[in-house]
């Protein structure tokens, strides 16, 4: 339903990011991955075998971390209880406190999960996925929700976990994310992979690795000067939205001033300039031509 | 399965509220019906004497019975005193004296059956045989008797659904279950760790009720505890898998509350808990009895009341197991784990 016609490898140690917009069907992939959702059709293959009920299936459990994206663990129960009950679940595990030492929970070990912040609370999830000491580690927008800070600390938490072997598949809709953790990435839209590499060979794939957003004060801008805007040399993509334009360039400081030289001729007044490095962002930009929030 | 169960029991005892309506509400109960049902002896009966020629004589007559409160009344308030059951018993005096009274009323009959007892001994009535009276308070014959094994039954039942049913549900709508599927935890474990969670509650909750009717009422048990033992845990299991039943495919808490309902209403009023299911009519009787409730408080009373052995209670018993039995396999069969 969700997803259709999905091909992907993972290799062992490395770091894959499925990433997309709320809907892309990051969630329905990992849950098949998983083996929390039988596909419709097709194969799926975790560490050597295949999903299978009943003793098989629990010995390939062993081997995983999971985080799921809503689960609500336990209000009443504490952090270390919280622990002690997944351990139970495992013939070989961490022990608590080792556990809470890899995502620094340490001081909260007696706090009642309902009293955590949110950041603590996923890392209480995640702790409760490493706890297993798995070979391969689900993340399932593991970041969502939470402030700058303790998104930092998550991702701390997980090249801890690949610097010791670990394998690890995510899915994230910050591509920021996905472009300082993972080795390589799939694009998803629709429930299809509309682009998958590592996260540099994406951006570089745009074919530029600036990007020039401005708008005009008011008005839009003329269907000609849109034309004149690609014909500038350095410039690989123009694209028009509701806020401004967007212009994909190789060379910054040779397409910008010829910019701001054809803006000031036409007698086009600017409210806004900016330029960043291109991102993945950018790159969903440029496969979907919508922005990856759309807010 | 351990942890499961020891978090199960965790996440119960620091819920104030849980603990109170499991094992401080049917206390109450008890106590308050204990207190209004006590058994004070045999009430004085009210009797009102129509006032009219010869009623001061009748007054006296009345007055010498121990059982009977004599009043004289003028006709209109004598009528609304029988009418609002201020007195049992109207007398008019005359020839033939006449016994007005509500003759589906058990304390009017009794009324009647005393005055006319009292005023014809009175008239000279010589007893043609001789009798004696054996006064014996029955231990057992009690309401609050009859009362606390019926609130244990009742308790084991609205302890094993609530207790399973919400938490079940809760952990469903939290997406608890289906991390719980993502490791490698047996099924089975999950639902065995509630029974096993509810064994331990169970103690409590029986020691509580028990001890309680015994220190404040004298709620003797006859039977031997190792009975009552068996057949609460038999029926606490059995409301543990009717538990995880009403909760095995419901998907929030309003849901489950209202299939919960549907299941325990019933029994509370059909299953002899506060009165004898006897008053039903003789055609429900077979269908009553059917019911675990039923089954588990007759077994409960034959215990608790008669001192009746395990060994005579098979068809309750069986009735119960068979109950916890088929819906726990059910329950795993339809049970939804995400």
């Amino acid at each position: 339903m969700a997803v259709a016609g999905l091909d992907l490898t993972v290799g062992a140690g490395e770091c894959f990011g499925l990433l997309g917009p709320n809907g892309a069907g990051k969630t329905t992939t990992i849950e098949i991955l998983e083996g929390l959702t039988p596909p419709d059709s097709g194969d799926v293959e975790i560490l050597g075998t295949t999903w299978r009920e009943g003793a098989a299936g629990r010995a390939l459990r062993e081997r995983l971390g999971i985080q799921l994206q809503e689960t609500q663990l336990a209000d009443k129960l504490t952090v270390s209880e919280v622990l002690a009950l997944f351990r139970s679940f495992y013939r070989q595990s961490h022990t608590v406190e080792e556990v809470l030492a890899l995502v620094e929970l340490e001081e909260k070990r007696k706090a009642r999960v309902v009293t955590l912040s949110g950041g603590q609370k996923q890392r209480l999830a995640v702790a409760c996925a490493l706890v297993s000491k798995p070979e391969l580690l689900f993340l399932d927008e593991p970041t969502t929700g939470l402030d700058p800070h303790s998104r930092r600390q998550l991702w701390e938490i997980i090249r801890r976990f690949r610097a010791a072997g670990g394998t690890v598949l995510l899915t994230t809709h910050y591509m920021e994310e996905a472009e300082r953790l993972c080795d390589r990435v799939a694009i998803m839209d629709h429930g299809k992979i509309i682009a998958l590499g590592t996260p540099k060979e994406l951006i570089a794939s745009l074919g530029a690795d600036h990007v020039v957003d401005f708008a005009p004060t008011e008005g839009g801008i003329p269907e000609d000067l849109v034309d004149v805007l690609r014909q500038m040399g350095g410039v690989t993509a123009v694209r028009t939205g509701s806020d401004g334009v967007s212009l994909t360039v190789v060379e910054l400081h040779r397409a910008l001033p010829a910019l701001l030289a054809v803006l000031q001729q036409r007698g086009v007044e600017l409210s806004l300039l900016t330029t960043h490095h291109a991102t993945l962002d950018d790159v969903f930009v440029a496969l979907t031509g919508r922005q990856l929030r759309d807010t | 399965m351990y942890q499961l169960a020891l978090s199960r029991m965790r996440e119960f005892y620091r819920e104030p509220e849980a603990v109170f309506w499991v094992f401080g509400f049917p206390i109450v109960l008890a106590f308050a019906l204990g207190l209004a049902f006590r058994n004070t002896g045999p009430g004085k009966l009210q009797v009102g004497i129509v006032a009219g020629t010869g009623d001061s004589a009748l007054a006296v007559a009345l007055g010498s019975s121990p059982r009977l409160v004599a009043t004289v009344l003028d006709t209109t308030t004598a009528r609304l005193r029988l009418r609002t059951g201020r007195v049992a018993l109207l007398v008019v005096p005359g020839d033939p004296v006449v016994y007005r009274y509500d003759s589906t009323r058990t304390e009017s009959g009794l009324a009647r059956l005393e005055v006319d007892d009292v005023l014809q001994r009175t008239r000279g009535r010589k007893d043609l045989v001789a009798v004696q009276d054996d006064r014996a308070v029955a231990p057992g014959s009690r309401y609050i008797d009859f009362l606390i094994p019926g609130l244990l039954g009742m308790n084991l039942l609205g302890s094993g659904i609530w207790g399973v049913g919400f938490s079940v549900v809760q952990a469903r709508q939290r997406k608890l279950l289906k991390r719980y599927m993502a490791t490698p935890m047996r099924r089975s474990h999950y639902l065995l760790s509630f029974i096993l969670s509810r064994l331990v509650f169970l103690i409590v909750e029986v020691v509580a009720l028990v001890g309680f009717g015994w220190l404040l009422f004298g709620v003797a048990v006859r039977g031997s505890f190792t009975a009552l033992a068996g057949i609460t845990i038999l029926g606490s299991f059995a409301f543990a898998g009717l538990g995880l039943l009403v909760a095995s495919r419901a998907k929030t808490i309003e849901g489950v509350s209202g299939l919960m309902n549907l299941v325990m209403l019933p029994m509370w009023i059909l299953s002899g808990t506060f009165f004898s299911y006897a008053r039903f009519p003789n055609a429900m009787i077979p269908f009553v009895k059917a019911l675990p409730l039923t089954a588990l408080n007759d077994a409960l009373r034959a215990v608790m009341i008669d001192g009746a052995a395990v060994t005579t209670l098979g068809t309750p018993l069986a009735i119960v197991m068979a109950w916890g039995a088929v819906s726990f396999v059910i329950a795993l069969k339809i049970f939804r784990w995400r």
